[in-house]
């Protein structure tokens, strides 16, 4: 079934052959879709040719109109043939999502917006996350290193567990904590963190536990990248719906972001 | 290609298709057009311009509502002058229709951006009397009819360029609004801009937009916008540019019997972002199927 699948999406793929960093839209399937715990979902689709950056989102659909917009989802894992997303089961969208099956079409805009600038990062880095801010750090943990960078994983939970074996391939380190203290460090995540200990320190989650990590980083004198969640209508940069204030000015999550260096932010 | 004219004329202006980017959904036209060529557009209308920049609205901006979404975007723009300076040989690349959007929060701002912007190299001004979403000012020109007047005809005197006013379909009576602005000089009129609307968290037992009311577009308003084209198509003798929820060619025709010489598409491009393209190749095929060789002999045949 896989193969009959894979030569469908050939035919696809012909439109979209050139491998870039050209964002494109385009029909896909899905190719599985996981209830991995609770109401988070690994959906996996085939994925067209443009090359994709750690840190990078996709906008999708699973409709026609009975829905208006596509939602944004970061990159969990860019496999060779399929882009892999994590998700929480969270709205109208999402619950869609989550009612996908094998071979049902799917529509995807992207890779949008900018991701990691993991060229950069050198040395030793911490990549921290909290719930649904997990997923975009795995592949993020994988590019770096890949590239020889020393990678220690922080990943907060609020009760059960998700994403932590998709980490340990990469990272030195993969540090846990729950609210509920079912496992690891009872607690918040950032109470585990030594930001003077990294080269660069990469996060992803809910605003608060980002702005302490950024807050942390800052004391410590760490390089700090944060990746922004927002609301967003076009995911291309065009609407304006997704537009924060920061130390250089407006900028759009979508396209200016979502990954920000922690400096120019103004929480 | 099927031999199918869908040239149309607004204000004197060619269009080589009746479908025109909407203002504020479509920016200045670079971002869609790394998906496809936005130049096959009949025209693009610009993000809405001020006299000087504006960082738009706090809070969130935009929010899905069934079968269309709210948004309070506030205007975000660089101002005129960027756009004198940037935005207009960016939108020039595309070769079609360049139309400047502006609004404004006072006479002055008005008349001194509308007078910039007729010196520029702009195709056509479509004058935003009806942003709902800025607090001061915005809302009152496009509510009473007498405001709107007073507002164009000071904006006529200083533009050289086609005038087209984009009107709220908040206006107390739409018909006399349209009227007033034709007999304040403008050449055309766009409708409808987004209808004033509010959503509620819940959860927060608060408001979602800051500005508590948002305008509501896309399919759930195309009924009423397509109720008030007619409406203004069959009291003013200036042509009509229709909006308000088209996401189909069949969307493009009823505007298009309704009255209007034209139409812009804005919601529809966040559910799909190569839907201008789309609208327009199946526009093409709609009328070689219903027997339209020219797209202006079905204009305002349900006047």
């Amino acid at each position: 079934m896989i193969i009959f699948l894979f030569s469908q999406f050939d035919c696809l793929d012909k439109l979209f052959q050139h491998k870039n960093q050209i964002m494109r839209y385009f029909e896909s399937k899905v190719v599985s879709n996981e209830q991995i715990t609770g109401d988070i979902f690994v959906l996996r689709v085939f994925r067209n040719q443009a090359e994709a950056r750690p840190g990078q989102f996709y906008m999708l659909k699973s409709w026609d109109t009975e829905l208006t917009l596509m939602r944004p989802i970061s990159i969990f894992k860019a496999e060779p043939e399929e882009m892999w997303f994590m998700y929480r089961v969270v709205g109208a969208g999402t619950q869609r999502f989550s009612e996908l099956q094998l071979g049902l079409p799917i529509k995807l805009l992207g890779p949008c917006g900018n991701g990691y600038p993991y060229e950069e990062l050198k040395g030793k880095v911490a990549v921290l996350g909290g719930g649904v801010g997990i997923p975009p750090l795995c592949e993020t943990a994988k590019t770096l290193k890949n590239q020889g960078v020393s990678v220690d994983a922080f990943l907060g939970f609020k009760d059960e567990l998700f994403a932590v074996e998709d980490f340990k391939p990469w990272c030195e380190n993969v540090y846990i904590s729950t609210e509920t203290g079912i496992e690891g460090h009872k607690g918040f995540v950032t109470d585990l963190l030594k930001p003077g200990q990294y080269d660069a320190v990469l996060t992803c989650g809910p605003e608060v536990m980002m702005r302490k990590v950024a807050a942390m980083c800052k004391e410590a004198g760490t390089t700090c990248y944060c990746s922004l969640e927002h609301r967003m209508a076009c995911g291309i940069g065009a609407c304006l719906g997704c537009s924060i204030r920061t130390k250089n000015g407006m900028k759009r999550v979508c396209k200016d972001g979502p990954v920000f260096n922690a400096e120019d932010l103004l929480w | 290609m099927e031999n199918v004219n869908l040239s149309v004329k607004v204000a004197g202006v060619s269009f080589k298709n009746p479908i025109i980017a909407a203002s504020g959904t479509f920016g200045f036209g670079d971002e869609y057009n790394e998906l496809y060529n936005v130049g096959c557009l009949g025209g693009i209308s610009s993000k809405g311009l001020t006299l000087h920049g504006k960082d738009g609205n706090e809070g969130i901006r935009v929010w899905e509502t069934a079968s269309g979404m709210m948004n309070s975007v506030g205007l975000q723009n660089p101002g005129v002058e960027h756009f004198i300076q940037e935005g207009i040989a960016q939108m020039r690349r595309f070769g079609n229709v360049l139309i400047a959007n502006m609004g404004g929060h006072s006479m002055d701002d008005y008349i001194t951006g509308a007078s910039m912007l007729s010196n520029a190299d702009i195709d056509m001004l479509e004058l935003n009397i009806s942003c709902p979403n800025v607090k001061s000012g915005g809302m009152a020109f496009g509510i009473k009819a007498e405001v709107a007047r007073e507002v164009v005809k000071e904006v006529r005197k200083v533009c050289a360029k086609p005038l087209m006013v984009k009107l709220s379909p908040n206006a107390e009576n739409i018909v006399d609004m349209a009227l007033a602005c034709e007999e304040a000089g403008a050449d055309a009129l766009s409708l409808v801009n987004t209808f004033q609307a509010m959503a509620i968290d819940i959860h927060k037992r608060k408001p979602v937009f800051n500005n508590v009311y948002a305008g509501l577009s896309g399919a759930a308003i195309k009924p009423i916008a397509l109720r008030m084209v007619h409406s203004v198509c069959k009291n003013v003798k200036v042509p009509v540019v229709g909006m308000g929820g088209i996401y189909t060619a069949e969307d493009v025709l009823e505007f298009i019997m309704a009255g209007a010489q034209a139409v812009q598409i804005g919601t529809v491009n966040f559910n799909n972002p190569l839907a201008g393209r789309i609208i327009l190749d199946d526009l093409v095929r709609l009328c070689v199927k219903e027997g339209i060789a020219d797209i202006n002999e079905i204009r305002g045949v349900c006047l």
